[in-house]
């Protein structure tokens, strides 16, 4: 097996942390429920400094957690919380950042209708009285954007940059003041592998400087590069921390799922028939996507790929009828699509699971059953004269909740009590209660744990025997490279490549952004 | 086994997009503003009559005192249904102070006039503080907590005079200070542009102002970045109120008498319509003091200008309703199309 070890180019930095000197961060027996989820288990977790501690970890493992436990978001129900050798109690973001914990979340803590230097400042204005000092913070702001390498202009409104020019703006803030322990949480997702280098470098530099970073990241590849320590966890239980240094990739995979990876996903048998849905030339009114040419056949899974804020998400919402459209013709069934809305893209035959299941897809306050059967009211077995047919109704949804085995399978359960796993089945279940055609999966595994991803890999694999049409929306890579018999890569609102059966690979698809990275610079 | 690349090219701007970006750039208000005066120009030439002018600046001073503490709520991300009230509160406890003050020291003017004014701030401080709490510790909905201290105000006024205009405030109140002329301008035109001024300052130049855009823009971002939240939300709250609460006094002054009707639920409409058209946000974080002004001038020689055509009193309500709900959707249309590079 290639070996990380093996993998590692760069040196060590020679200021390597001692086993004697006590950790910048040490966490014991760290637990913390929320509604219905455990989210921690009682977990241990140290951080020395100079080092890198990758987190490690299926959606839904505890992860993000346990980084807003470190970061002061709030605070763990029990155990220890030592902090350069400090016992830490009732800690609130602001401390943590006083003490030289600088998060960097996925969700970002940025003012959009502020300037990158306003929001750079944010907390820690540079002020005479009361009055501010503009013209020092700007020269600061162009200090440290310089710094780091980056090619931000501080005067821009954050609502104005990209995904990549955002995640930017957010490391830079992290790194304003005096920061001794940096979170990074999957802070490549939406950069290219130029940003991702110049990242690297500065975290190389940070280990020089003793900060000790927690690193969350899916990517092998980064892990093998940066890793100094490795923490799995699963269902919110500690599973293992282990030296980078001699681990396998299967080995971590294995540790992550449980289970050996070859029976995650499952063998389809694709059977490409006639042409479900054809996209030509779509651009969207907020150009989120420019110019795409894409189709989905009936009885295979066509994936589209791409970083996160490439535009993915937005095509497929396009087509359902969620997002504005500029221009562009799509057909459905080989019958032309125009003006699409979701009611009518329903009758079509079209259904769209969207990512964010809590504010798009579920009223939470209701049970599975009102939940499952919302977009098919206008069917006979629901309601006639629009009177609600509850016989109906119950009989019709128990069947589909049975099949997708939701447990407890009682459909009057108010879906706010139920796991990430059975939200996404009360979603699907809403998908079978009409005839549908082409499904459109955003995001479908986000936020739940390995048993119900299989059960949705599954259900993806039945609907596809039986002939209908899938287009698999994801950001986890290995999700779409297993499963899509033809996979689209975006990049920047436009579609760059196109890719089937052995050419669907990681590395075909990291160099397809890459390509294009390339061609913009020459451009 | 094939891999398709697919060529990449920049979508041109084209001339109407030009078009309307410099337009939003410039902004729709000063356009409207030129375009209305020149139309009196044409067809109502006593609207440049001196009388009518101060009459429009007076009003514009008023509304844009009002407005500019409606902005800044709005620019925190909630709304002030209020601020009418609290201009009757403060005119009917200050009037009533005065009166009473006046009969036990009838030679002592200058206490009695600072005594009053003190009261009458102290009710727009009051309401500004119940708000403020309620929203910010209790985290009840900006609209519930503002109804009620909008029925709140209004009957207590009501109760204080029964609904009878209150009179007997010191004659130097009156004509030397709300109905006086300054250097040929109406006294509360200064008093406007000094407040102004201000809000302007406190926007641009400060923590408190920089603070106030942060947890309208996201509130989220500004706990975690250490901004006390909380504090800033009550402030703002209370600042709304005052500014309201000095509007209210202004009104009185000019008046000569406390009424429990002054204000009221059009003036609260007023005010956020001017500061909609200015372009502050609902949805909170954007927003700008000057601009604001300029929304209250416009709609004041709106209203000036329909009373002047003789355009009835309740058709002007109409026309100041359909005006709030299009900027309004302006607003949201031009949300819809933003482009990120």
């Amino acid at each position: 097996m290639n070996e990380i070890a093996n993998a590692k180019k760069t040196a060590r930095p020679t200021a390597a942390p001692s086993d004697t000197e006590a950790p910048l961060l040490e966490m014991k027996g760290i637990s913390k429920g929320f509604p219905g989820v455990q989210a921690l288990d009682s977990v241990d977790f140290d951080l020395r400094r100079g080092e890198v501690h990758v987190l490690f970890g299926e959606n839904g493992a505890g992860k993000s957690t346990l980084i807003n436990v470190i970061a002061g978001t709030f605070p763990p129900d029990n155990g220890s919380f030592r902090f350069e050798g400090r016992d830490i109690r009732g800690l609130t973001p602001h401390q943590a950042r006083i003490m030289g914990i600088s998060p960097v979340f996925q969700e970002f803590s940025l003012v959009p209708d502020m300037t990158i230097e306003e929001n750079l400042f944010l907390g820690r204005e540079i002020t005479t009285g009361g009055v501010l000092n503009s013209g020092a913070m700007m020269r600061r702001a162009k200090e440290v954007i310089e710094e780091l390498g980056f090619h931000l202009d501080p005067k821009k409104k954050v609502r104005e940059l990209s995904r990549a020019h955002q995640q930017m703006t957010e490391i830079a803030k992290a790194l304003m003041g005096n920061v001794r322990l940096l979170i990074l949480d999957e802070p490549t997702a939406s950069l290219t592998e130029a940003e991702t280098g110049r990242l690297f470098s500065l975290i190389d530099r940070l280990k020089h400087e003793n900060v000790g970073i927690i690193y969350v990241s899916h990517r092998m590849r980064e892990i093998k590069e940066l890793a100094d320590r490795i923490t799995v966890l699963r269902d919110g239980k500690l599973i293992k921390t282990l030296d980078a240094e001699g681990v396998s990739e299967n080995e971590l995979v294995e540790l992550m799922t449980g289970r050996k990876i070859d029976v995650l996903f499952p063998a389809i048998n694709h059977a490409p028939g006639e042409t479900m849905l054809d996209v030509k030339d779509l651009t969207l009114a907020n150009r989120a996507v420019e110019g795409v040419d894409f189709f989905a056949r009936a009885g295979e899974i066509t994936g589209v790929a791409g970083l996160v804020g490439c535009g993915k998400s937005e095509l497929v919402r396009a087509i359902y009828g969620l997002e504005p459209i500029e221009s562009g013709h799509i057909k459905v069934g080989g019958e032309p699509y125009l003006h699409p809305a979701p009611a009518r893209s329903l009758k079509h035959g079209i259904c769209y699971f969207p990512s964010d299941r809590v504010v798009e897809g579920l009223a939470l306050s209701r049970p599975i059953r009102e939940n499952a059967s919302m977009a098919a009211l206008d069917l006979a077995q629901f309601a006639r004269m629009r009177v609600l047919q509850r016989g109906s109704e119950r009989r019709v949804i128990q069947e589909i909740v049975d099949k997708l085995r939701l447990r407890p399978p009682n459909i009057e359960r108010i879906v706010a009590n139920l796991s990430g796993g059975n939200r996404q089945k009360v979603m699907l279940a809403r998908g079978l209660t009409r005839e549908t055609k082409l499904f459109l999966f955003d995001e479908p595994t986000v936020g739940i744990d390995v048993g119900a991803k299989i059960e949705v890999y599954e259900l993806m694999k039945q609907l596809v025997e039986n002939g209908a049409a899938i287009v698999l929306v994801s950001s986890e890579l290995p999700e779409v490279l297993h499963l899509s018999k033809r996979l689209y890569v975006m990049h920047r609102g436009r579609m760059v490549a196109e890719l089937t059966g052995n050419d669907i690979n990681e590395q075909a698809v990291l160099s397809s952004f890459f390509q294009d990275e390339n061609q913009a610079e020459t451009a | 086994m094939t891999v398709r690349t697919f060529g990449s090219h920049a979508h041109p701007e084209t001339g109407l997009e030009r078009t309307s970006r410099i337009a939003a750039s410039v902004g729709l208000l000063p356009i409207l503003l030129v375009l209305m005066v020149a139309f009196m120009a044409v067809f109502e030439q006593k609207f440049f009559g001196v009388n009518n002018l101060f009459n429009v600046l007076r009003s514009t001073s008023f509304l844009a005192i009002i407005a500019a503490g409606q902005m800044l709520v709005l620019i925190v991300g909630g709304f002030d249904l209020s601020v009418g009230a609290v201009i009757a509160l403060t005119s009917t406890v200050m009037a009533k102070t005065m009166a009473v003050l006046s009969a036990s020291m009838p030679d002592q003017t200058a206490a009695i006039i600072t005594l009053g004014v003190l009261a009458g701030l102290g009710c727009g401080v009051a309401i500004g503080l119940i708000n403020g709490l309620c929203v910010a510790f209790l985290r009840i909905s900006p609209f519930m907590v503002t109804l009620g201290t909008l029925s709140i105000a209004t009957g207590v006024g009501l109760l204080l005079t029964n609904g009878i205009p209150v009179y007997g405030m010191p004659d130097v109140f009156v004509k030397g200070f709300g109905r006086a002329l300054w250097f040929g301008l109406p006294a509360t035109v200064y008093v406007a542009v000094a407040l102004i001024a201000v809000v302007w300052f406190i926007q641009a130049r400060t923590k408190l102002g920089r603070y106030i855009y942060a947890i309208g823009g996201n509130l989220q971002a500004a706990t975690v970045s250490g901004v006390p939240a909380t504090g800033y939300l009550v402030l703002t709250y209370v600042m709304c109120s005052v500014l309201a609460s000095i509007t209210g006094i202004m009104m009185t002054a000019r008046l000569g008498s406390g009424q429990a009707t002054m204000g009221g639920n059009v003036m609260m409409l007023q005010s956020i319509a001017a500061a909609v058209i200015a372009g502050v946000s609902l949805r909170g974080g954007i927003g700008r003091g000057e601009m604001v002004a300029l929304g209250a001038l416009f709609l004041s020689i709106l209203t000036n200008a329909m009373n002047l055509l003789r355009i009835d009193s309740k058709m002007q309500l109409v026309v100041l309703g359909v005006i709030v709900v299009l900027a309004v959707a302006l607003d949201e249309l031009g949300k819809r199309r933003q482009i990120r590079d």
